[in-house]
């Protein structure tokens, strides 16, 4: 049989989920909505962010948040073109590592800038919030370079 | 579990429990050789049924391969609009997203000729008439509204002709590896 | 430890498939059966591989078992994962002294759904999935990383996008507009329909099944955390350690089939496992090529138990790779001898 005369026919599952934090992730989501960003500490005293319940290297429960700063550092990136339908963004952006200060591990979230040429690894990003935040990860709505933000 | 210790800036505050993660997926799904063969059929008011290569059994819808032993099923016949019913079941309670009077007869249909059945609708019936063995017979849409699509037979109703005795009703496909003996 | 052997495997690759995933397997599993001889009435125990958000269906795997013939019942497991692992399950089986053959396959059929959709849900649900990053940009951050810290250089990517045949030269790599900075879409997997399938045998039977079986001389599989932050780009401990466990290193490798759909991963791995950047043999369909979800790993298997059929090769590493940023891997050490 051709394949030019296949039949299809469309199908769209949705998942509404709603996902239970616990009480680390909960704690990060609360402090999200209250526009701070909260680490965990592992035993060497290093900050991870965004917390787990554990460590993800060793797997020992971990229970001291702390509050990290809100400007860091990109560790790497990349562009997004053409956002994809569920994206939070709808114009192009970079998605970047950002070690946020007084934390050790980066996270991901996107860096709103106009043009890749604008990016760099190493330079100084700060948080952008939304107006209203609600505890997800989307409350941030992208970063920004620092000096801009502080503009 | 251990107990959490959250800066005190949030601490008092209402905690968040759940996040919203909704996930939407789009597809674009092909029915395969055998099933994109039989609905082509279908739309021309005739059903497809496959036979097996193995012993001849005549499966209904076609779907590629004969289950019970891994064998491609590339052969096709075309099968009568009648059958009877190998079991039913009757449903009192509605389910959302079916617009369908209650009660309504879901039942398990094996064409005349066919081995395994299929489940569709009985309609024109009283539910307390319902029976095993019960021969029934197809009713479609109007030709115009014929299509590729398992929508095409609204119902099956009783044809009124005597029942198939009860022993002989349902599945007559399902038979020992090798021997051929039904075992149902 | 029990000395089992792959002695036959079948597998296809096609751009879009019209044939539903039971009809591209039975002809997949009615050869390895036939080359064999066996009937699935002596096949101790089948295993297979597969995504339910691929096919877009619940329990999908249960329809394709009509592939497999399950009558009468037949002792059966499935994976939600790429076959190689579906393989390492019927290994430890193998090991537990109750089968003394077995069926393993996987399939995947990306073209009717939306494939970045679907990895995308594999990331932390809580962080990273809602942001819907796609393949081409975890890969890419990962790339950036290693470019810049000058673990790895663009003639390495060009090279291996060569060798993969994403491009027929570097003049034409370099020519090629970026598509998730810094990835050409050479150094990004081509996504195709397919699926393997393949009969393990143990000593004493597999030696009655085929004139040179392809021996597993070792096989491991790790993890490394989902916390993108908590890796270190530079490095894959989990293949490293697996690498260790299998004992990839106790002899010279002939031929290494490695599951890396990005130009990326392929150097980032070679380096790791100390592999030549640049081997004399490249993968026929590397995966950067023709990706399949859920069976290019069982895939790499297959085609490191073939090159020891077709006696191109002594001994042969096989590989397979899930989730982001090489997650998960699985080494498969194959060898003509026993050891």
């Amino acid at each position: 049989m051709n394949p030019e005369e296949r039949l299809s026919a469309p199908i769209v599952l949705e998942y509404p989920f709603t996902r239970t934090t616990g009480p680390v992730i909960g704690a990060f989501m609360t402090g999200l909505r209250e526009k701070i960003i909260l680490g965990i500490k592992r035993d060497d005293g290093t900050v991870l962010v965004p917390p787990t319940e554990y460590d993800p290297v060793t797997s020992k429960a971990l229970t001291e948040m702390v509050e990290v700063g809100q400007t860091g550092e990109v560790t790497t990136w990349t562009w997004v073109e053409n956002p994809r339908d569920q994206s939070p963004w709808d114009s192009p952006h970079a998605l970047a590592m950002i070690l946020l200060d007084g934390s050790d591990t980066p996270f991901l979230h996107a860096v709103l800038v106009e043009e890749p040429d604008h990016m760099k690894t190493g330079m100084r990003v700060s948080i952008k919030w939304k107006k209203e935040t609600e505890g997800h990860i989307q409350d941030i709505e992208g970063f920004v370079p620092e000096k801009e933000n502080h503009a | 579990m251990p107990e959490i210790n959250v800066p005190s800036s949030i601490k008092d505050l209402e905690q968040v429990q759940s996040v919203r993660t909704p996930i939407r997926m789009e597809y674009t799904f092909t029915p395969g050789v055998a099933a994109q063969t039989y609905l082509r059929e279908f739309a021309n008011k005739k059903i497809l049924g496959a036979v097996s290569p193995v012993d001849g059994a005549v499966l209904v819808p076609p779907r590629g391969a004969d289950p019970r032993y891994g064998a491609l099923c590339d052969e096709f016949v075309e099968m009568p609009h009648t059958g009877h019913i190998g079991s039913f079941c009757v449903t009192n309670v509605p389910i959302p997203g079916r617009e369908l009077e209650l009660p309504y007869i879901s039942a398990w249909i094996f064409l005349d000729g066919a081995d395994i059945g299929f489940l569709n609708l009985v309609a024109e019936c009283p539910p307390e008439e319902c029976r095993i063995g019960m021969r029934v017979e197809a009713v479609w849409k109007p030709d115009d509204e014929i299509g590729m699509t398992a929508e095409n037979i609204l119902y099956w109703r009783p044809t009124g002709e005597p029942d198939l005795p009860f022993d002989e009703a349902g599945v007559r496909g399902w038979h020992v590896r090798g021997d051929g003996e039904s075992d149902a | 430890m029990r000395k089992v052997a792959i002695v036959s495997a079948a597998s296809r690759q096609e751009e879009k498939m019209l044939d539903n995933e039971v009809e591209l397997m039975v002809p997949l599993i009615s050869k390895v059966r036939e080359e064999t001889g066996l009937d699935q009435t002596e096949i101790g125990f089948t295993c297979s591989g597969s995504s339910d958000f691929l096919a877009g269906q619940a329990f999908s795997f249960v329809m394709t078992l009509d592939a497999v013939g399950p009558v009468p019942p037949i002792s059966e497991s499935h994976v939600e994962m790429d076959g190689a692992w579906a393989l390492y399950e019927t290994w430890v089986k193998f090991q537990m002294g109750v089968i003394d053959t077995a069926l393993v396959y996987s399939y995947g059929k990306p073209s009717p759904g939306s494939l970045q959709d679907v990895l995308s849900t594999q990331l932390d649900p809580y962080y990273v999935a809602p942001l819907w990053p796609d393949a081409h940009a975890i890969a890419a951050l990962q790339a950036r990383h290693l470019l810049e810290k000058e673990e790895i250089s663009l003639q390495h990517l060009a090279d291996c996008a060569v060798r993969a045949g994403t491009v027929e030269n570097h003049e034409e790599y370099y020519e090629q507009q970026i598509l998730a900075d810094p990835l050409r879409p050479a150094d990004c997997p081509t996504y195709a329909d397919g699926g393997v399938a393949m009969i393990l045998a143990a000593e004493g039977k597999a030696e009655e099944l085929c004139e040179k079986p392809a021996w597993i001389t070792g096989i491991d599989h790790r993890i490394d955390t989902h916390h993108f932050g908590a890796r270190n780009l530079s490095t894959i401990p989990s293949a490293k350690k697996a690498a260790e466990k299998a004992g990839v290193h106790k002899a010279d490798i002939d031929l290494a089939e490695i599951h890396t759909a990005y130009t990326v991963h392929d150097v980032l791995l070679r380096k790791e496992l100390n592999l030549p950047l640049n081997p004399e043999k490249s993968s026929k369909n590397h995966p950067i090529k023709a990706e399949t979800l859920m069976a290019s790993g069982l895939l790499r298997i297959a085609e490191a138990a073939r090159a020891i059929w077709d006696q191109e090769a002594n001994r042969t590493l096989a590989h397979a790779t899930s989730g982001p940023l090489m997650q998960q891997n699985l080494m498969c050490v194959l060898s003509g001898e026993k050891e």
